[in-house]
């Protein structure tokens, strides 16, 4: 709670605030806890349904926790020319978890993204935010010793 | 100090890194350079200098646009011409290290070229390779050769030049200047940007706003970021000139969150430019969410506010009535840059380029099945089959080009047969693509073009904010059919029907995302409609792309049972024993082709069709 009092503090009571806010919280917890939200609801005195509504259209925003590893996978055109999907495969084949779970021990967590800006090096994807660029499926198995 | 004063000494110091002494390293440190090593580089070369006790300037720069040979470093030594080398790694540094700075000659492995960095511009021969000479590097001439974090190098090259004289122009001598340079926005609409500031300033608030729309949600488009992440300053130059224009004292600037190193280096920009005491008005960074609907200015402006992003009708235009209900100019990233350069240095050397009815240059992102892919800026007017072959260096691995997908999700696919067409606003509309932001999706005879636009679909139909039923029902019903034909359980009846539902949403929808989301479907059925038949008559994908419906498959007569493929096989598919022919499991199999990578017989082939079970 401590640490939510200081993103709250920041707010200077503008409607604006609300998504960086929002912002703050998921980079704090990793993910927006129910909790979370209702104080900050509290504070604003923006309705808690208002506040879903704006979590939940933005793909930003997650409501359960990430793994320790967090897999993202470009999904940008060139990487779908490339072959993301393949890489989403082998991951979920690896893991056992579908696009936008998380692993029971909680140690790997998989996400589809829009286009981390890294066409030219197509495919891609990241490990808790480092690019692995021209990843191939075959290197699933290496970077991913733990099999869950 | 004096802006004078300020300029000379910021000079000094950025024009004595290339006479190298004492020597200077400039490395690529862009998001893709760091993608393809750049961290682990630069750390190679600190141990070593220190290592070695050598005297040497480690210098982070933005990427030169030679994205396919990162990472990229460049030496400057002794007032010689600095030598670039990409693609290196470890080992090749060391060596670089070794004979360029300790012995003083050249290493001989992977040079792009030498460049030469004067006060009267740049030249050698690394322009004059393939991949630059055709090019016409104005918004980018900075980047890879400043390092986008020291406010010393934007000044020292020409930086805020620009405000200053506008500052002391008129908002009528601008706007003048800018209608006679014929810029119109770079984001894609091509808007004449004299009209919307002119419309903005006159109306009537005391309250205005700028907005710099750095959101960049495009799919396969990277040109925004790299221009904030090569030279920050030269776009916020670009709105600080739009403030002044239409008194507005604050300003936005709204960029992807997926992009944390351009956010930072704004950040630290707008910090220094605070320093030195030219900041006139509020910059505000908002951090966008993750919607591609927000490049839509409308949906931008909901998003600023704090609402979801969902656009509204225009008229009112955001000029009008923007953002908190004032007058807003919205101008994307590369026309806030393309102000500075011309006030920097003047109107007829920026519209000496370009066609009649398109002024300048225009950057784009050139990636897919091409040999050089990277950032690239040309002319308006140049020919795509310039872009792909003589800049591009044509298909790799020896294939042939099918198609352009220009615009991102918002555009179409021009045929191979089209590629003598000029990059214009107007002939690219024609075509039935649009300019877009710039994405330039190379494709050869190995994609599917169904898929392609199955691809997009899914895309828009994901980001559909689902405010307007053409938008949330079309996108959706094009792409239930859509999967089905990429299925193979398509129906003779549903090319048609695609179409139909691809006019109606073009049609009706109120946002440019819904108005444009039909792109992909109808330029592909234009220009490939056989591909489609092919699929729903005969269940078959002519590239061997679709997943349903194509397999791969071992020639027994060319395998020699060397095990290399079911090593590799992500999905263990690949059964067989030691010296013995080998099969692929097709229910097994995920379809990579990393056995295809791997072989060195030739003896896996891509075959259209779905297969059959374990022998086929």
């Amino acid at each position: 709670m401590q640490r939510l009092k200081k993103i709250l503090k920041s707010y200077h009571g503008k409607r604006e605030d609300i998504i960086p806010l929002l912002q703050d919280v998921q980079e704090e917890y990793g993910y927006l806890p129910e909790n979370a939200l209702r104080e900050l609801s509290k504070v604003t005195e923006v309705s808690e349904s208002q506040i879903y509504g704006i979590a939940t259209f933005y793909a930003q925003f997650r409501f359960k926790p990430k793994g320790r590893k967090h897999l993202t996978v470009c999904t940008g055109t060139a990487c779908h020319v490339k072959g993301s999907e393949q890489i989403i495969e082998a991951i979920q084949r690896r893991l056992k978890i579908k696009e936008g779970e998380t692993t029971p021990d909680h140690e790997y967590s998989l996400e589809a993204v829009g286009c981390i800006g890294c066409c030219s090096l197509a495919p891609c994807a990241m490990i808790n935010g480092k690019v692995i660029s021209r990843i191939k499926p075959r290197q699933i198995k290496r970077l991913l010793p733990q099999k869950s | 100090m004096n802006f004078e004063k300020l300029v000379q000494k910021a000079k000094k110091e950025y024009y004595s890194i290339f006479r190298g002494e004492p020597p200077a390293i400039l490395i690529g440190s862009a998001t893709c350079g760091i993608s393809a090593g750049a961290n682990e580089i630069t750390k190679v070369i600190e141990d070593e200098i220190t290592r070695k006790n050598i005297e040497a300037r480690i210098i982070p720069v933005g990427c030169i646009g030679s994205c396919y040979a990162e990472p990229i470093i460049g030496i400057f030594k002794n007032n010689k011409e600095g030598v670039f080398y990409g693609p290196v790694n470890k080992k090749l540094v060391k060596n670089i290290i070794k004979k360029n700075i300790i012995e003083d000659k050249v290493a001989k492995e992977n040079i792009l070229g030498t460049i030469q960095v004067k006060e009267t511009g740049t030249r050698g021969s690394f322009f004059e390779s393939d991949f630059m000479k055709l090019q016409s590097r104005r918004i980018l001439r900075r980047c890879g050769l400043i390092n986008p974090e020291d406010i010393n190098h934007y000044l020292a090259t020409g930086g805020y030049t620009g405000l200053l004289k506008t500052l002391e122009m008129g908002a009528d001598e601008i706007i003048d200047t800018i209608k006679r340079s014929g810029l119109r926005g770079r984001g894609g609409a091509g808007f004449p940007t004299w009209l919307k500031w002119d419309l903005c300033r006159q109306s009537n608030s005391k309250e205005k706003y700028i907005i710099c729309n750095a959101d960049e949600g495009d799919p396969g488009a990277f040109m925004n970021r790299s221009l904030l992440e090569g030279d920050p300053h030269s776009v916020i130059e670009g709105i600080l000139i739009g403030a002044h224009t239409i008194k507005a004292k604050k300003a936005y600037i709204y960029c992807r969150a997926e992009y944390p190193a351009a956010l930072e280096k704004l950040e630290k920009a707008i910090n220094d430019l605070d320093k030195i005491g030219l900041l006139d008005i509020e910059i505000v960074i908002k951090k966008g969410a993750g919607a591609f609907v927000c490049g839509e200015e409308t949906a931008l402006i909901a998003s600023i506010e704090g609402r979801r992003g969902m656009p509204r009708t225009r008229p009112p235009f955001p000029t009008t009535k923007g953002l908190w209900g004032k007058p807003t100019v919205i101008n994307n990233v590369e026309t806030f840059a393309a102000i500075s350069l011309i006030f920097q240095e003047g109107v007829e050397k920026f519209s000496s380029i370009g066609t009649e009815s398109s002024k300048g240059t225009k950057t784009f992102s050139l990636v897919g099945d091409v040999k050089r892919t990277g950032l690239i800026e040309v002319p308006l007017g140049t020919t795509l089959r310039r872009v792909i072959f003589d800049i591009g260096g044509g298909i790799k691995n020896g294939g042939n080009l099918k198609a352009v997908q220009i615009g991102g999700p918002s555009g179409g696919c021009i045929p191979a047969s089209m590629m003598d067409i000029e990059i214009d606003y107007d002939s690219l509309t024609s075509a039935g693509a649009i300019m877009g932001s710039g994405g330039l999706v190379v494709l050869s005879d190995d994609s599917c073009m169904v898929e392609i636009a199955r691809y997009f679909l899914e895309f828009t139909q994901r980001e559909s904010c689902g405010k307007c039923v053409p938008c949330r029902l079309g996108t959706q019903q094009m792409l239930l059919i859509l999967d089905d034909i990429v299925q193979g359980n398509g129906n003779p009846e549903d090319v048609e029907t695609l179409h139909e539902v691809a006019e109606a949403v073009k049609a009706a929808s109120l946002c440019g995302l819904g108005q444009t989301a039909p792109n992909p479907v109808l330029t592909t059925l234009k220009y490939f409609r056989e591909e489609y038949v092919e699929h729903v008559m005969n269940r078959r994908c002519p590239a061997a792309y679709c997943r349903e419906l194509m397999h791969y498959f071992i020639d027994g007569k060319q395998c020699t049972g060397c095990m290399v493929c079911s090593k590799v096989c992500p999905g263990n598919a690949i059964v067989g024993v030691k010296d013995e022919v080998h099969f692929i499991d097709q229910e097994k199999c995920l379809k990579c082709g990393s056995c295809m990578d791997v072989c060195k017989e030739g003896a896996i082939l891509k075959v259209p069709g779905p297969g059959g079970s374990i022998e086929s």
